[in-house]
């Protein structure tokens, strides 16, 4: 049974087809919908909210009401204090780490999503021999954990150790396979006429690909480019290893780094974990749909 | 296609960020800057915490109006074992600063200085300094470090003021050590009697680590041993074993604080100088942490050395000062000026801002340096153990072997999760392992 | 967008919508086998040559200058050393548990939020949100929410009269503590999955179920589950794969501690290569990617060949 097609071709409502056909209102529903509800938006509160909560009122804290870490209101309020604190501590170098992960991440989802969409677009349209080496290379890349040391001793071999660039790459490669997944489901819902009818109007492949193919496939785009932005945006294993001098901090690492520059102040380390949160938030708040339908439209196929 | 353009745009984008920041290897924000006209611009490395980041900018100052013509550029990264790794790697990268702050003795060992700095014996400021230093910075007799702080002494942190309500006496036992400790407790439950703070990894290793001048007093030879892997100089024996035996002894009896798992180096020299805690294996460089937040109480504590089981073998373990070094590559014009800046630090001018900015936790390596009048109380106590000729320095500084595992071992020690017998026998494996990585013969 | 319908020219040379395989017409071919290149020269160079070399590396004495060869020494060392064989059993108990948690209370979630619950938009907003944030700052929250003398949590405990456990300083307790919170975190995205899995079900085998007068467990059991295995075999793969490999939250959060407590075979690597020991850290590269084939293959089919028996 394929789920894709269910899930891609279902009606869609304005809550993207999640909802359960009507059926009467008898006590036990009642009960059900708003009891059951009730007590989840309760338990809901206090596991997966109070952390934020705590998140806000310590960045907000003097340095020896956090360090008391109660949940409580702070006795004054510092939040601009300590905005302005984090942001200058250490010349800068929050917003330094900030530049530096926007770089990274831009640049990385940008090469990942041309050549992932490249792949997975000529996995689906042409079968070759290639295609089950292809198809057991991309299934390999997902299971197979990444050799750190001999990558450091690759990218010093080609000098670009502890480099941004350097970094860049490894993020494009580590998050190719996900996102040719992803496009190559994605590509079975064009369907063929349209590349027909393109070269028939004389579209060579460049152009059957960058202006038929790759318009249509916009919405998978936007889910691999949100999904894929927020990996590399809060990956903190991969600069650990290949970016470790504070020459080019992303803000994970300076975040972990300033839990020792802050020993005593854990105002500011919250404060510093409120700004990391700032931007997938952003993210969340526009792209929630996306990531929704791109992520269950691919991965449960699978 | 309504999209195509801003299709060609994510594409071009796409190419021209990979092609551009490849064969370009831009360095990202934040690197080192290039030379700005005529003035020479070299870069110092450092450690990240406050006290040294300070101690950088105000050297750096100094030196800067010393040497209008000289722009220093201070980089820091963090210190412990992830330092100790980012050290050398930058080493082997060729990616170092022109300076580097960083441990004498064995970790400096391991950074393969024959091939990775510059040779310093020729420096004007090389006759000034004290015999033991010279050793701990040199291979095959050629210096490549000069100092930068004082030394400092590990062995018991003391409050005098419960020592002397009391009416305790400094104990020269270990038996004593524990007697002592016992007495606390009974007289009040309230005062931990020996702190542990497992929160900061590190701490675990001082009863081991600060026990090797007993060790070195008992026998001279093991260092020797130790590094050649000979005459049994294994931590799964004794002497050396003590030191894992105290670590779980300390914890089975009852006489640690009971937040020690979580406990920062912080928080622990904080309780000891308020009172609410007695004694801490500590290292005298933690008093800065008093210096800065309890300076009233700094001359409530003092110093004994971890206790020996027998009197005569007690001795108090130093640490030679942390030192400056010069990166290979760092050449002609930059050179210079790197080495001035060595030099600028151990100069009267550089000693004054060595006091004002580094707390003082022994003696200075140099004679060029001397320490404040007002230097604290405990100071005069590692003085006196040196002039009493019952100090000597830690294993780390006698041979290039230490295991990086140990904090790790100590704490599975510590919380009881291992034996001590298991602990050593751990240590001694991670020893081996160390010393064959190191391509030491006779391993 | 290209205009949709068509006109075929008789005329013209009718192109079989179909590539055969043994089409060799490369440059006439509107899907050239070069696309294919720009990725697989990322690939080849930053993933395949250096899987390939670790298991040689594995062999050696390392120092990134120079390797001497030792054979399997670094293997044998590894399991030897007693810190390290417990980082090989952490890593399988921290996969399953977490994987086995977050399906069962991905699966219980999602039923919630797919049948006729009362704030079920808020509740799948909040559910999902923890998947984004960063994971040192989950782990660094947790810590201070967790500390076992000020934390909140321990505070409440407290409150109640209840044990309050030293959740990441007791040996026994800090691996299990970690995957609670990577749980916390990870649990959003497997109840999407399932949610997705749920809606596909036709409605047609609910009302079905329920003219035959089905109570709403034996719907859950033989409507629901067998249909959601998809998501489930999804669900328990990725959820694996991920944390078999992943040790980012036990860093953030203990350093692999108290001593070697919870370590696993990731931050083993991590911690080896620190040291200097590149050699073993190789090979405990080696190791993992021997624990997770060995892992995921027999799953992968046990789950696929489930799913076929439908």
């Amino acid at each position: 049974m394929t789920v894709t097609r269910a899930i891609t071709t279902a009606p869609r409502g304005a809550s993207g087809g999640l909802h359960p056909p009507r059926r009467p209102m008898t006590a036990r529903r009642f009960a059900r919908k708003y009891l059951i509800g009730i007590i989840a938006i309760l338990v809901s509160i206090i596991v997966f909210l109070v952390p934020f909560i705590f998140i806000l009122l310590q960045a907000a804290k003097d340095p020896k009401d956090a360090g008391l870490m109660g949940f409580d209101l702070p006795t004054t309020w510092q939040f601009w204090q300590n905005l302005v604190a984090v942001i200058q501590n250490n010349s800068y170098q929050v917003l330094a780490a900030f530049i530096n992960s926007f770089i990274l991440t831009i640049a990385s989802v940008a090469i990942m999503v041309v050549f992932s969409a490249m792949c997975g677009y000529l996995l689906h349209r042409r079968r070759t021999r290639l295609n089950p080496l292809v198809n057991f290379l991309v299934l390999a890349g997902l299971i197979v954990p990444p050799a750190v040391v001999p990558t450091i001793w690759v990218l010093q071999g080609v000098g670009m150790f502890d480099t941004l660039p350097g970094m860049i790459l490894i993020e494009a490669t580590l998050g190719l396979p996900f996102s040719i997944l992803l496009f190559r489901a994605f590509v079975a819902t064009i369907p063929r006429e349209l590349d027909e009818a393109a070269i028939i109007d004389g579209a060579g492949p460049m152009r059957l690909f960058f202006r038929v193919i790759l318009p249509l496939l916009r919405p998978v785009v936007v889910t691999v480019v949100v999904v894929q932005a927020v990996a590399v945006f809060n990956d903190f294993t991969g600069p650990l290893y290949f970016l470790p001098s504070s020459a080019n901090p992303t803000v994970q690492l300076t975040l972990y780094n300033f839990q020792s520059q802050s020993v005593s102040q854990y105002n500011l380390l919250f404060m510093n974990i409120l700004l990391i949160t700032i931007p997938p938030l952003i993210m969340y708040i526009f792209f929630n749909r996306q990531i929704v339908a791109g992520m269950t439209s691919g991965a449960v196929k699978g | 296609m309504k999209f195509s353009p801003l299709r060609r745009a994510l594409v071009a984008t796409a190419s021209v960020a990979a092609v551009a920041l490849t064969l370009a290897g831009c360095s990202g924000f934040g690197s080192t800057g290039g030379n700005s006209g005529a003035k020479v611009t070299i870069t110092y490395l450092t450690g990240n915490d406050a006290a040294d980041t300070a101690q950088g900018k105000a050297l750096i100052a100094g030196f800067e109006k010393k040497y209008p013509n000289v722009h220093v550029k201070m980089d820091t990264q963090p210190t412990g074992t992830q330092g100790d790794n980012l050290m050398k790697t930058k080493l082997s990268t060729k990616t170092m600063d022109n300076v580097f702050h960083y441990n004498s003795g064995s970790l400096f060992q391991a950074l393969n200085p024959k091939t990775s700095m510059v040779d310093l014996s020729g420096e004007s400021w090389v006759s000034d300094l004290d015999k033991n230093f010279k050793q701990v910075v040199s291979v095959d007799g050629k210096i490549y470090g000069a100092p930068l702080g004082t030394g400092s002494a590990g062995g018991i942190l003391y409050n005098k003021k419960i020592y002397q309500q009391l009416g305790l006496s400094i104990p020269t036992t270990w038996d004593e050590f524990i007697a002592n400790s016992k007495k606390i407790q009974s007289s009040d439950p309230s005062v931990t009697p020996i702190l542990q703070s497992f929160g900061d990894t590190w701490t675990s290793q001082l009863l081991v680590l600060g026990d090797f001048a007993n060790i070195n007093k008992q026998d001279p030879n093991w260092a020797k041993n130790y590094t050649n892997n000979t005459g049994g100089a294994k931590y799964v024996n004794q002497p050396a074993f003590e030191g894992f035996q105290h670590t779980a002894e300390i914890v089975a009896d009852g006489l640690v604080n009971k937040d020690y798992a979580s406990m920062t180096n912080a928080q622990a020299m904080d309780a000891l100088a308020t009172g609410k805690a007695a004694q801490y294996p500590m290292l005298t460089s933690a008093m800065a942490t008093v210096q800065q937040d309890e300076p009233d109480k700094i001359n409530d504590i003092g110093v004994f050395p971890i206790p020996s089981p027998d009197a005569k073998y007690t001795s108090l373990t130093l640490w030679e000062p942390n030192a400056l070094y010069i990166a290979s590559t760092t050449t002609g014009d930059k050179l210079q000026a790197a080495k001035n800046f060595v030099a600028f630090a151990n100069s009267p001018q550089g000693c004054t801002i060595q006091n004002q900015t580094g707390a003082a936790a022994g003696p200075y390596a140099t004679s060029a340096c001397k320490l404040p009048s007002n230097a604290p109380d405990f100071i005069k106590d590692v003085q006196n153990y040196i002039k009493e000729d019952k100090a000597s320095p830690a294993l780390e500084f006698l041979s290039p072997i230490k295991g990086p595992n140990l904090e790790t071992i100590l704490i599975a020690v510590g919380s009881q999760s291992t034996t001590a017998t298991v602990g050593a026998q751990q240590y001694d494996q991670d020893v081996k392992a160390q010393a064959q990585q190191l391509g030491i013969k006779g391993w | 967008m290209t205009t949709a319908s068509v006109t075929i020219d008789p005329a013209a040379p009718t192109r079989t919508p179909r590539r055969s395989k043994s089409d060799r017409r490369g440059i006439r071919s509107p899907y050239p086998s070069w696309f294919y290149i720009p990725a697989g020269v990322l690939y080849l160079i930053f993933f395949a040559i250096p899987t390939f070399s670790s298991f040689y590396f594995a062999l050696t004495r390392w120092t990134l200058f120079s390797q001497t060869f030792i054979g399997f020494g670094n293997f044998v060392q590894f399991f030897q050393t007693p810190a390290l064989t417990q980082g090989f059993v952490n890593t399988f108990i921290y996969g399953f548990v977490t994987s086995a948690a977050k399906v069962v209370i991905g699966l219980a979630l999602a039923l919630l939020l797919t049948g006729a619950t009362f704030g079920r938009g808020y509740l799948r907003a909040v559910v999902f949100f923890p998947v984004l944030v960063s994971t040192v700052g989950v782990g660094l929250t947790f810590k201070a929410l967790l500390n076992p003398f000020h934390g909140v949590v321990n505070q409440v405990l407290g409150f109640f009269h209840l044990p309050q456990p030293g959740w990441y300083t007791d040996p026994h307790l800090a691996l299990l503590t970690v995957a609670g919170v990577d749980i916390w975190k990870g649990v959003g995205i497997a109840t999407l999955i399932f949610m997705a899995g749920i809606v596909a079900i036709p409605s047609e085998y609910f009302e079905a179920a329920r003219v035959d007068g089905a109570g709403s467990w034996n719907v859950f059991r033989n409507i629901t589950l067998p249909l959601a295995r998809p998501a489930m075999a999804t669900v328990i793969i990725l959820s694996l794969i991920g944390r078999l490999r992943s040790f980012d939250l036990i860093w953030a959060m203990t350093n692999g501690g108290p001593g070697f407590s919870s370590d696993v075979i990731a931050s083993v690597i991590y911690k080896q290569y620190q040291a200097g020991f590149f050699g073993l850290s190789t090979a405990g590269n080696v190791i993992l990617f021997l624990v997770v084939t060995a892992i995921m293959l027999p799953v992968q089919w046990f789950l696929n060949r489930r799913e076929a028996e439908l």
